[in-house]
């Protein structure tokens, strides 16, 4: 925690004066507060941008009248509906569990902030093994979804969770063996330390490193957190034209509301993740353009990836379950292997 | 194994072919109308609320026995001996008040079936479509400009008229009767 603690003393130099409890305490749920924050305003703009696209991408305008200028506050007047609506909990529901399912899936969500570098002096948590947490925090979230899925008592989110988690589970393999590559070209988990080992300008950066080896497993990384933030192509826990919801089927009001916040948030994490380990986080592409503070290019980096997630999802309609595993086990999976393996000759030899 | 890998290279391509054309869409000009904005002017033939020429209704009742939900309500009153109703578009001579021309928008099924009969022309399909109401009893629309004492004062009227009417019958029935029984009085012995 101390890049942290540092920033926000440099920030409020009278919070060293006290104590270290109370001062950490502090500085802890501020922080928690702002990634907060920052979530729920990127799925208001993410959610407007993403019906904006899809409008447009299918020859429509997308939403045009809340708030005058293209709508721009739908998704708020979306939030506020959703906040006033009735919170239905199935008779034959496992309450309990029904109760904590969007709260899992979002804390998972939001957990993957705590490691992400948003610049070289603002970084929530420079965990020697950011990486490795992160990885493992995010397939905290199928949990909540086997969850949510189990106690609706209801056969469509039955299935739709079954599937989600054998999703999940299956590509975090590629997902963790492509960023595998990347960490034995760096020598390192740290997240700042990822950043840092890819200064200087573009080509320095871990897509180009070892082109085309790292290349491809961006590719590959970028496919697999996709299916693993249950995004189109890779949407079958919640496809709704044989599952009505998937997972979410039962869900009302604020908890779908949370189920979707956590989605956001994680297309985000996901994003970030790529972004700080291939595409030099907050490093500018070129030293010339290096006033440009870090925190733009990181988070212009994950807005991108956002894009092409939401790109992808307009373009490309729902795999079979069938090919879905085909694509992990027989595809990703392999190559990302033989990169792996290519890479490590590489750095032997 | 060339299979596998041919396969990977056409879901690659296919995907970049796919993205290809929705990048393209992206810029596209939309092809919404931004409907309580921008309205789009329907055919002129379009099957939308009806209407009435009232001054050239003739009273036939044509469109209201046509009307298969029967949503048309007409009621005549015959015009005088000496009275002048004018001429419709046509050329056709008005013989009756149209006292009273309800058509029930909420029960009208746009078959059209009432324009065709229609002699004169007077009814027809027009391309308004906006009519819609918080009260059901607003789609009834009424035509007749006939005010409610114009109305009672026609009807007395030709209630007297066929009051006459009626006792001008009668008095001729009698007399006809009064004839036949005259008749009768001179030919009693001849049908014993």
């Amino acid at each position: 925690m101390e890049p942290l603690v540092q920033f926000f003393f440099n920030l409020l130099p009278f919070l060293s004066d006290w104590p270290e409890w109370l001062a950490l305490t502090v500085i802890g749920v501020a922080a928690a507060i702002m990634m907060f924050g920052f979530i729920a305003i990127f799925a208001l703009i993410a959610i407007w941008l993403e019906r904006k696209i899809s409008g447009h991408m299918q020859d429509r305008l997308g939403p045009m009248e809340v708030g005058g200028w293209h709508g721009w506050a739908q998704t708020i007047a979306d939030t506020v509906k959703l906040l006033v609506k009735e919170d239905i909990i199935p008779e034959k529901a496992d309450r309990p569990l029904f109760k904590l399912a969007p709260m899992i899936v979002f804390t998972a969500a939001l957990s993957g902030f705590a490691v992400l570098p948003w610049s070289s002096e603002f970084i929530p948590a420079d965990l020697d093994v950011g990486l490795l947490y992160i990885l493992s925090i995010s397939s905290f979230a199928v949990i909540g979804i086997l969850m949510g899925g189990w106690s609706s008592n209801n056969k469509w989110s039955l299935y739709g969770a079954m599937r989600g988690v054998s999703q999940v589970v299956s590509y975090e393999i590629p997902a963790a063996l492509a960023l595998l590559a990347v960490i034995m070209s760096a020598g390192t988990m740290s997240m700042r330390g990822l950043v840092m080992a890819q200064s200087g300008n573009i080509l320095d950066w871990n897509v180009f490193n070892f082109f085309p080896l790292t290349t491809i497993a961006f590719f590959i990384y970028f496919i697999a957190s996709l299916a693993e933030v249950n995004r189109t192509p890779f949407d079958l826990p919640e496809g709704e034209s044989e599952l009505v919801g998937g997972f979410h089927t039962e869900y009302s009001a604020m908890r779908f509301a949370f189920f979707f916040l956590g989605e956001y948030a994680n297309m985000f994490v996901v994003s970030a993740i790529a972004a700080t380990v291939f595409l030099g986080g907050w490093l500018p592409p070129f030293e010339a353009l290096g006033f440009i503070p870090g925190p733009l290019w990181f988070v212009g980096k994950a807005l991108l990836l956002v894009f092409v997630q939401m790109w992808l999802r307009w373009t490309l309609p729902r795999l079979r379950v069938d090919q879905l595993m085909y694509t992990c086990w027989k595809v990703l999976t392999p190559f990302s292997m033989a990169i792996i393996l290519l890479i490590g000759l590489w750095k032997v030899l | 194994m060339r299979q596998y890998f041919k396969n990977i290279y056409e879901a690659i391509a296919t995907i970049l072919v796919g993205m290809g054309v929705t990048w393209r869409h992206l810029f596209t000009r939309a092809v919404t109308i931004q409907y309580p904005h921008v309205k789009r002017t329907l055919p002129e033939r379009s099957r939308m609320q009806l209407f009435v020429e009232m001054d050239d209704c003739i009273g036939c009742m044509a469109c209201e026995r046509a009307c298969p939900v029967d949503c048309i309500e007409i009621k005549t009153v015959r015009g005088g001996k000496d009275e002048d109703l004018g001429q419709t578009s046509n050329g056709q001579k008005k013989r009756l008040h149209v006292v009273q021309f309800d058509i029930d928008m909420g029960k009208c099924c746009y078959c059209s079936d009432c324009v065709f009969p229609c002699p004169t022309g007077a009814i027809r399909m027009t391309p308004e479509y906006e009519f819609i109401t918080y009260d059901r009893s607003t789609l009834l629309t009424k035509f007749a400009t006939y005010s409610p004492e114009e109305i009672s004062e026609l009807e007395e009227r030709e209630r007297k008229e066929k009051e006459a009417q009626a006792a001008a019958k009668a008095a001729k029935l009698k007399a006809a009767e009064e004839a036949k029984k005259a008749a009768a009085g001179t030919d009693e012995p001849k049908s014993e």
